[in-house]
């Protein structure tokens, strides 16, 4: 019954993985092609493509695309794969979910404590590390084109610095500045 | 007390106009819920990534889940969670359905060419104000500065170094005591 197996597959792959959405993918691709072989590899590089291109978490995005293709690809309509798509994002998060809520809310009771208040001010530090590291992983040939005097390359990087002021100077709004940069994009490239 | 409808509402922005995943909703769900709502202060905000990120799963929904329960309980983490998720399942099963005609879009592609370089932009520039309200000094910036060469040059799981700082904090506290 592959809805019951989706299903156990990705409350596995949700309560196994750590540190976000790309160490997920792998877990998947492991799980979803090697292990069950609901889809091929053609298709699951396809589905990299798609929850990177769209937009939302890419572990909801890749649970969504790989629940509807199994469904699919074992023979079912596709309002069947719809529902396929769903309980594997259900499944995904439903445990991750349970278990944030338990420890925030222990947390959220005791963060007076001295010892969790020390605890709390080093994680402070460290995601600002974090944070900044996730930056700069972005920072490839892949966002930015190859480094030299060409258009992609200078276009995207006016683009980053204008992002960059007017989001830490101005407080632009992100939306207005993901907008204004597709537009950007759309313009500068058509000629 | 926070509405669910605005619960719903603001992570319904974040889910639909972030691209990139986890912490690309970082800038607008700060906005979101700093800035704009009041409803953590940067502080709270920044346990909660730790949270967030210590914890299994999908780095974005376990965010929503923690704010939504701050505020309403478990209806308020529900609210959060499926306003988080709703556009990108829609997107995602659109796209499944009519996949090739969307990649090889060139408009699409030129889009996306635009759109790269703003979203590392987006995630670099909160660096700076967060590092003000975790309180880095110059006695303790090689916290921040070690965590993130460890996860960009050697490639460790971002989970892990939260686990680590856990410890070392806990380490800590016990010295001193």
């Amino acid at each position: 019954m592959i809805f019951l197996e989706l299903f156990y597959t990705f409350l596995l792959i949700g309560l196994l993985t750590f540190g976000g959405g790309y160490s997920m993918v792998a877990l998947i691709q492991g799980e979803v092609v090697t292990h069950h072989g609901w889809m091929s590899a053609a298709e699951f590089t396809d589905l990299l493509a798609v929850s990177q291109m769209t937009p939302g978490p890419v572990g909801i995005n890749t649970a969504t695309y790989a629940g509807y293709t199994a469904v699919l690809n074992a023979g079912y309509p596709q309002w069947a794969a719809v529902g396929g798509s769903l309980l594997a994002s259900l499944a995904v998060i439903i445990l991750p979910v349970a278990l944030t809520m338990l420890v925030g809310g222990w947390l959220l009771r005791h963060k007076e404590h001295p010892t969790v208040a020390t605890v709390m001010r080093m994680l402070r530090l460290a995601i600002v590390g974090l944070i900044a590291a996730a930056a700069l992983g972005l920072v490839s040939a892949e966002s930015f084109g190859m480094p030299g005097l060409n258009r992609r390359f200078i276009t995207s990087v006016l683009i980053f610095a204008a992002v960059f002021l007017l989001s830490w100077r101005k407080k632009a709004s992100p939306i207005a500045l993901i907008l204004a940069s597709g537009v950007a994009g759309l313009v500068i490239y058509s000629f | 007390m926070a509405k669910y409808c605005d619960i719903f509402w603001s992570f319904f922005k974040v889910g639909t106009f972030t691209i990139g995943g986890g912490y690309a909703m970082l800038p607008l769900m700060q906005r979101e819920l700093v800035d704009r709502h009041g409803w953590l202060s940067e502080e709270e905000f920044l346990d909660q990534v730790a949270l967030a990120q210590a914890m299994p799963g999908v780095f974005a929904v376990n965010m929503a889940s923690l704010t939504g329960f701050r505020l309403r309980r478990g209806w308020g983490s529900v609210a959060a969670i499926v306003g988080n998720v709703m556009m990108p399942i829609v997107f995602i099963l659109l796209l499944a359905m009519f996949f090739r005609a969307f990649r090889e879009n060139v408009y699409v592609e030129r889009i996306f060419l635009g759109l790269r370089p703003a979203v590392v932009a987006l995630i670099a520039a909160p660096v700076f104000t967060i590092a003000r309200s975790a309180k880095v000094t110059w006695s303790n910036v090689w916290i921040p500065v070690v965590c993130a060469l460890l996860i960009w040059l050697l490639g460790v799981n971002p989970a892990i170094v939260v686990l680590a700082a856990a410890l070392l904090g806990l380490l800590y506290s016990k010295i001193r005591n």
